[in-house]
């Protein structure tokens, strides 16, 4: 009976896994950030902090929109994105409380999408982010 | 015809916020609140005015009031190089920023035995006031407490004291609930959590003695992820605070709780506190539906396993989020008879009930008989923050944060959004 269990678990994890996979594989890794599945992933992963207008909340998480942070140089979102962000230092001349999570479970091509998604949104007009951008961020830190 | 129409659409908006208010927390419509003030969009009950008396003094957190009229306001950032403003009343009733002190930002402020005492992000310091209550030195205030950590995350230093001498600190905890991984998906607690020692809780020092620290006071109260609104109730001669709830449920463990349960736990918590005491941060948390303290699921719990033994109950556990920032114990005779040595409560509003709507941005009040509550707590004053829904938190115009009672029983609401001071006042009419 307990091995029969086993039996069932294993087949699950294994059904499970190439569910995981075949999902993964439908979605390029190399390519351009998508914004339509980049505001799938914000919903899940940023909205509850950074608010469904990415207006964040003040002086708790900072904005998305008007920010210079965002629209400006990929490598340094990218980067917070990746590791997330604790330091005590003004974003456009105001402080923020809170901490932001890593994201680095998230693969180069969703990273690519979320920040295409949100340099393009809220009031942004920003060029889009490339799974290639991301891994480029990425790679250094994975070989220590 | 426009004005006509201007007006009748203030109402619509007006009524429709009350009655969305009431139905997501769960409360019968109140049918004495009246539309009373069509510029600030003020709800109060029957006989009561809300008037605003000053505007735009920076980020004003904490208010506390003088004898004679007037005002202190701390700023968390500067506002004109300074950190806390005077305002003293005009003949028009405004309440006009006559000078500033301090080059610190913050939220503590408080004025006991002849002293006003305002708290940076790291320090108290006192000033000593004249028989006018102004500030005799603004350059030269005696540092009190130093050193308190600060940080980043509930930073604020909130003060109270009692009339024994003593003055109580919040240091709240750099974290959200003590995770390997501060505010990440399925991150266990730390066990146990080594935050305790120096923060999440309530320091008690001597409101009399230079240069303390952690080694001079002692640790009043633990088990306190933030506190932002405290009052020493008189009448039980005894330390209340209102606690933050940890944030984040739905998005750090969704295999326990959904987005619309997350928007409403855990609860906020207002505490009576005895030394010693634990209110449980980060192992429980309070769940006002069920009425439990629960594990926390950082600490194995799922959303229903009991917790918290050791751990205070909560004398009340308000909707989730909404961010108590003030709160005041009414001693005044100008409200009726109901009002007496009841509890105000000034909610921030909240952020992440986020996807759902956000809420609070309201003034609450508890009715107490014999340092109990007595009877269900309501929406005292609401429409600060201007909208009939906030689905982003800076939609909200103004945001109420402290509150102070003024000489002759009026109640004072400061928003640290636009530095707006409210007066709210009692006239039977």
């Amino acid at each position: 009976m307990k091995k029969l269990g086993i039996m069932v678990l294993a087949c699950c994890i294994i059904v499970a896994a190439s569910i995981t996979q075949t999902t993964a594989t439908k979605v390029p890794q190399t390519g351009v950030g998508n914004a339509e599945r980049g505001k799938k992933i914000y919903a899940k992963e940023c909205l509850s902090c950074h608010q469904a207008d990415g207006g964040g909340v003040p002086r708790l998480n900072p904005p998305l929109s008007e920010s210079s942070w965002v629209v400006g140089d990929k490598k340094k979102i990218i980067q917070i994105v990746l590791n997330g962000m604790a330091d005590r230092i003004p974003i456009d001349g105001e402080y923020y409380s809170n901490t932001m999570a890593s994201h680095s479970k998230l693969t180069d091509q969703q990273i690519a999408d979320v920040l295409t998604y949100v340099r393009t949104n809220f009031g942004n007009k920003a060029s889009a982010v490339t799974a290639a951008e991301v891994k480029a961020v990425r790679t250094p830190k994975k070989k220590k | 015809m426009t004005k006509k129409f201007f007006y009748f659409i203030l109402i619509l908006l007006s009524v429709a916020n009350n009655i969305l208010a009431c139905d997501i927390l769960n409360k019968k419509p109140n049918e004495e609140k009246i539309f009373v003030d069509s510029i600030n969009n003020l709800l109060l009950p029957q006989n009561f005015t809300g008037t605003v008396v000053a505007d735009g003094i920076g980020r004003a957190r904490h208010i506390a009031t003088t004898p004679n009229g007037g005002m202190y306001v701390k700023t968390s950032s500067l506002y004109k190089g300074k950190g806390i403003w005077y305002l003293k009343p005009n003949a028009n009733g405004a309440m006009v920023p006559i000078s500033g002190a301090g080059n610190f930002g913050g939220t503590g402020i408080a004025i006991k035995n002849g002293y006003l005492y305002a708290s940076s992000d790291e320090e108290v310091f006192r000033y000593k006031l004249n028989e006018n209550f102004e500030i005799i030195s603004p350059d030269a205030p005696e540092k009190i407490v130093t050193g308190l950590l600060n940080r980043r995350q509930h930073e604020n230093k909130s003060i109270a004291l009692d009339n024994a001498g003593n003055i109580y600190v919040n240091i709240g905890a750099y974290s959200n609930s003590c995770q390997e991984k501060d505010r990440t998906l399925n991150s266990p607690g730390k066990m146990p959590c080594p935050i305790l020692d120096s923060a999440g809780g309530i320091w008690m020092f001597k409101a009399d003695k230079l240069n303390q620290t952690y080694g001079n006071g002692i640790r009043y109260a633990t088990g306190l992820r933030n506190v932002v609104g405290l009052d020493w109730n008189t009448k039980t001669n005894t330390l209340f605070v209102m606690q933050h709830g940890r944030d984040q449920l739905s998005q750090n463990w969704p295999s326990f709780y959904d987005d619309k349960t997350s928007a409403e736990l855990p609860s906020e918590c207002m505490y009576e506190l005895t030394k010693g005491a634990n209110a449980g941060w980060p192992y429980i948390y309070y769940d006002h539906i069920q009425k439990k303290k629960i594990l926390a699921p950082e600490y194995g719990g799922n959303g229903k396993k009991e917790g918290g033994k050791d751990a205070i109950d909560p004398v009340i556990g308000f909707p989730g989020h909404l961010a108590p920032n003030g709160l005041l114990f009414y001693t005044g005779t100008q409200f009726p008879e109901k009002y007496r040595n009841g509890a105000f409560i000034a909610f921030h509003g909240s952020w992440n009930r986020s996807p759902l709507p956000q809420k609070g941005y309201f003034v609450v009040f508890v009715p107490f008989k014999n340092g109990k509550p007595n009877g269900d707590w309501e929406v005292f004053a609401d429409g600060f923050s201007g909208k009939a829904e906030i689905t982003s938190t800076r939609q909200a115009i103004h945001r109420p944060c402290g509150l102070a009672m003024g000489p002759d029983g009026s109640l004072y609401v400061s928003d640290d959004n636009k530095g707006t001071i409210y007066k709210i006042s009692y006239q039977k009419k």
